[in-house]
C-alpha cells in the first residue's frame, strides 16, 4: 500500500465519521462540526495529492487548501450564528424538536 | 507508510470519533481540537507548513472556541437524559458506512502511481506569498470580501432582534 493510498484512506475515514455525525446526532452544533470534519477530509486529500502529484512546485493543492480553510471558517461563523438565532426563537438546539418553520 | 504517519492517523481518527460520539458537547469540542491538531500534524508531515499552521490557527484556535461559546450560550444546565442520537440514526449510520465502503473500494481499485518516489516537495512560505500576491490575487480579494460579508452576516444573525412596534 503506497503512502498516497494510506492518506486517502485516512481522509475517507474522516469524511465518513463526519458524515455519520452530521446524519445521526441530535444537536445542531455537532451537525455543523460534522460538516467541518468533512471539509477537513477534503483538505487532506488536496494536500496529499499535491505532495504525491507530478508537479508539486506549482502549489495548486496548497492554494486550494488555503482557500478551502477560509471558506470553511466563514461557513462555521454563519452556521453558528444561525444556530444562535434559532435557539433564541425556539429555545432548543435539538434537531428533532425543530419541526416548524414559522411560529 | 511510517510510524509517524500511523501514530498521527490514529490520534486524528480517535479524536474525530470521540468528537462525534461523546455525550457532553464541551467534551466533544475538546476531542475535536485533538482531531484538528492531528490533521495539522499530518499536513506538517506532508511538507505543507503554512497550511498546517493555518489549520492550528483557524480550527484549533477560532472555530473550536466559537463552537464552545455557542454551546455555553445554548445549553441548559439540566441535561435531558434522552439519547444523543436522532430518531433516524440507523439510516444515517448506514448511509455513512455505505459511503465509506464506496470510497474505500474506489481508492483500493484505482490505478494510483504506487511506485512513485515522492520528491521532497516543501511549500515554503515565500512561494506561497508570491503566488497569493500575483497569480491568485483575485481569489484572495474575493476571499477577503466573503469573510467580511460572513462576519457581518453572523453578527446580524446573532444580534438580539428588536421588537418592532406592532
Amino acid at each position: 500500500m503506497s503512502s498516497l493510498t494510506s492518506y486517502l484512506l485516512v481522509s475517507a475515514l474522516i469524511f465518513s465519521i463526519g458524515l455519520a455525525g452530521a446524519l445521526t446526532r441530535r444537536s445542531a452544533i455537532l451537525v455543523l462540526i460534522g460538516i467541518e470534519l468533512m471539509l477537513n477530509a477534503a483538505n487532506l486529500n488536496f494536500i496529499a495529492f499535491w505532495r504525491y502529484g507530478p508537479n508539486p512546485e506549482a502549489l495548486t493543492g496548497v492554494m486550494f487548501a488555503i482557500f478551502s480553510i477560509g471558506i470553511a471558517a466563514a461557513e462555521a461563523a454563519v452556521g453558528l450564528g444561525i444556530i444562535l438565532a434559532v435557539y433564541r426563537h425556539s429555545k432548543t438546539t435539538e434537531l428533532d424538536q425543530m419541526n416548524s418553520m414559522k411560529g | 507508510m511510517t510510524a509517524t504517519f500511523l501514530i498521527l492517523a490514529a490520534i486524528t481518527i480517535a479524536g474525530t470519533v470521540a468528537a462525534m460520539a461523546m455525550r457532553n458537547l464541551v467534551h466533544c469540542v475538546l476531542a475535536l481540537t485533538l482531531g484538528f491538531a492531528g490533521l495539522a500534524a499530518l499536513y506538517l508531515q506532508l511538507g505543507a507548513q503554512f497550511v498546517g499552521l493555518t489549520q492550528i490557527l483557524v480550527y484549533v484556535g477560532a472555530v473550536a472556541i466559537l463552537a464552545v461559546f455557542v454551546i455555553m450560550m445554548t445549553q441548559h444546565p439540566t441535561q435531558t437524559a434522552e439519547s444523543i442520537f436522532s430518531s433516524l440514526w440507523l439510516t444515517g449510520g448506514l448511509i455513512a458506512a455505505l459511503v465509506f465502503a464506496v470510497l474505500g473500494w474506489a481508492i483500493h481499485s484505482s490505478a494510483l502511481p504506487a511506485g512513485i518516489v515522492p520528491s521532497h516537495a516543501e511549500a515554503a512560505v515565500q512561494p506561497i506569498g508570491d503566488a497569493l500576491m500575483h497569480k491568485y490575487v483575485l481569489p484572495l480579494e474575493i476571499m477577503g470580501l466573503l469573510l467580511t460579508a460572513a462576519l457581518i452576516g453572523a453578527v446580524v444573525l446573532a444580534m438580539q432582534e428588536k421588537r418592532r412596534s406592532a
